[in-house]
């Protein structure tokens, strides 16, 4: 048996046998979706859809998709699937691009979702002798209450920090012996920062492991954390629509994230057809709740990019494996007609050796022509007192760049600590083109 | 000798914001040099305690690194830099960059110069018996 497992049944379950288990739990939620969700009755109502012709989770892809706008025109409860008086818990996603969307969840949703996190936890790793430090959010946001419930499900100790403070957030790491460290990639990276300007010894501490999410990052990034602090860092996935954290988790091989598939049903489509792609093929990650009570969503649009993988893991799981997210439909940026992903930068700029990870990407608009430039801090490791050598090492980085992007770039060298540091979710876009002609 | 190297950007203010720390501590500058390309500059300088100084500049948030310069003494008289400059030619070492400062007493002035084999060129001035200063006691 595989250690890490938390529901040994279930992890491992012959796919066949996951499929009828998945199939039962989509009659269910469907016949929830239609007499219960008005906003999603309609839209099958609309292309005269009955969902009792539904009978295999390959008819699945003849349903509406739900986006992030159903659910924000269904602002504040027209998402939730039951009387209020069921509802235990209200959760609330940010409205940074747009108006927020609303999630209600009944007691046996935080029940599952208290279990789904467990697992996730668990798979990372983590056992009833850590100490976990949840420096996400708590309130509205998913990510502490979430991983909080999950983690004194499993019956490790829970310290809930929530963000920022984050001299005090070192302190209690070192005072607390904290073991797991819980919070946004950009923040793990800033609070080393930190820490090492405050000469923290790591060996006087029992930090050994890292659990992030919230927020894309690359393979590149996880180097760079795993170099400035003296953890394994583990790359877990969720989103507030669909449950929080706990959707999906990477186990010790690091070989792409388990999805809590008992409970949550990935698709991946073409995000300009919404034709459903193969195993492999990337686009854009589609799910439908299984099990939710308060509030189901049918085929939810994530705007995250992935690829699923169904052979099964060295780790003995069946569930399947889906491509870590690095960039979502949305942050794709057109630069002079060309697609860029913030994502590629990252993965370029951190190859260079000594480049710090901090980075911002600016986009203006001179003589009607799109200017990307790419902003790095020098740091000691990688400064020279040679111009040439800075010059080179700037050119080197826009050729590389270029060659990725097939754009032409400009990389401006900025003076340590001029980018501003996140203790949330980091912005690394700035786009300070005019929108002309979108509303 | 050992100089030392700070990063700065191309925005009014970076050069006072290292000045002013320089100040704070009361570190004289012996010998400077500010190069710059369109985007950002290098302050080169010499001071009494080189490793000390940058140590205190990193932790103010600066980039700045200690490099090993030459500083050669050359005679204050018409020709002096060109004969010291004729033997790293004719020995064939090229030149990154040089500033010259000139010592408060004496007949010397005294050229920062980096190349890219200092024990190399150390060795050629030696011949040619062209003082070279390893300490700074002006």
């Amino acid at each position: 048996m595989v250690k890490t497992l938390w529901d040994e049944h279930i992890e491992v379950l012959p796919r066949e046998i996951l499929s009828k288990i998945q199939l039962n739990r989509l009659r269910k939620v469907l016949a929830r979706a239609y007499h219960n969700l008005p906003y999603y009755r309609r839209k099958l109502e609309e292309q005269n859809i009955d969902i009792y012709n539904i009978t295999s989770l390959a008819d699945l892809e003849r349903l509406p998709f739900t986006t992030k706008d159903d659910l924000r025109q269904a602002y504040p409860f027209g998402a939730i699937a039951e009387p209020m008086h069921n509802i235990v818990r209200i959760h609330s996603s940010s409205g940074t691009t747009g108006s927020a969307t609303v999630v209600g969840y009944t007691s046996q949703d935080i029940e599952i979702w208290s279990q789904l996190m467990a697992r996730t936890l668990a798979g990372c790793g983590v056992t009833q002798e850590d100490v976990i430090q949840v420096a996400f959010g708590y309130g509205l946001f998913t990510g502490g209450l979430g991983v909080h419930y999950g983690a004194e499900k499993l019956k490790a100790t829970v310290v809930p920090m929530s963000v920022g403070n984050t001299l005090r957030q070192i302190q209690i790491l070192r005072d607390f012996g904290i073991s797991v460290l819980c919070c946004t990639p950009s923040f793990a990276l800033y609070l080393a920062e930190v820490a090492r300007e405050n000469h923290v010894d790591w060996s006087q501490t029992r930090l050994r492991l890292g659990i992030f999410g919230a927020e894309p990052w690359s393979e590149e990034m996880r180097t760079e954390i795993e170099k400035k602090l003296p953890i394994k860092a583990f790359d877990i996935y969720g989103l507030s629509e669909v449950i929080g954290p706990g959707v999906a988790f990477e186990c010790e091989f690091h070989n792409g994230l388990h999805i809590s598939e008992d409970h949550f049903f990935p698709e991946i489509i073409d995000p300009r057809t919404g034709k459903v792609l193969g195993e492999g093929e990337f686009g854009e990650l589609v799910f439908t709740t299984l099990t939710k009570e308060g509030t189901p969503v049918i085929r939810y649009r994530t705007g995250d990019l992935s690829a699923l993988f169904y052979e099964p893991c060295r780790c003995g799981r069946t569930l399947v494996r889906m491509q870590r997210v690095a960039s979502r439909t949305d942050d794709m940026l057109i630069v002079r007609g060309v697609n860029v992903y913030p994502s590629q930068i990252e993965s370029v700029i951190l190859s260079f050796d000594g480049v710090e990870p901090y980075y911002q990407i600016v986009l203006t608009r001179e003589n009607y022509s799109d200017k990307l430039e790419v902003q790095v801090e020098v740091s000691p490791r990688f400064f020279s007192d040679e111009i040439k050598v800075l010059e080179k090492l700037k050119k080197q980085m826009e050729d590389k760049l270029k060659a990725e992007l097939n754009v032409s770039c400009e990389v401006k060298l900025l003076e340590p600590k001029s980018i501003i540091r996140s203790e949330g979710k980091a912005k690394r876009v700035i786009d300070l083109r005019k929108k002309e002609g979108v509303s | 000798m050992k100089q030392i190297s700070v990063f700065l950007e191309n925005k009014p203010g970076s050069l006072y914001a290292v000045l002013q720390k320089l100040k704070e501590q009361a570190i004289n500058l012996r010998a400077l040099s500010l190069a710059d390309t369109a985007e950002f500059g290098v302050l080169r300088f010499i001071v009494e305690e080189p490793e000390k100084t940058a140590e205190y500049l990193q932790k103010s948030g600066f980039t700045a690194t200690v490099t090993e310069v030459l500083t050669v003494g050359v005679e204050d008289r018409p020709g002096g830099l060109c004969e010291v400059v004729e033997i790293l030619t004719q020995s064939g070492m090229s030149i990154e960059y040089l500033y010259a400062f000139v010592a408060p007493q004496g007949r010397h002035a005294y050229v920062v110069l980096r190349v890219e084999d200092p024990d190399k060129a150390k060795r050629f001035l030696n011949e040619h018996r062209i003082p070279i200063l390893e300490e700074l006691t002006l």
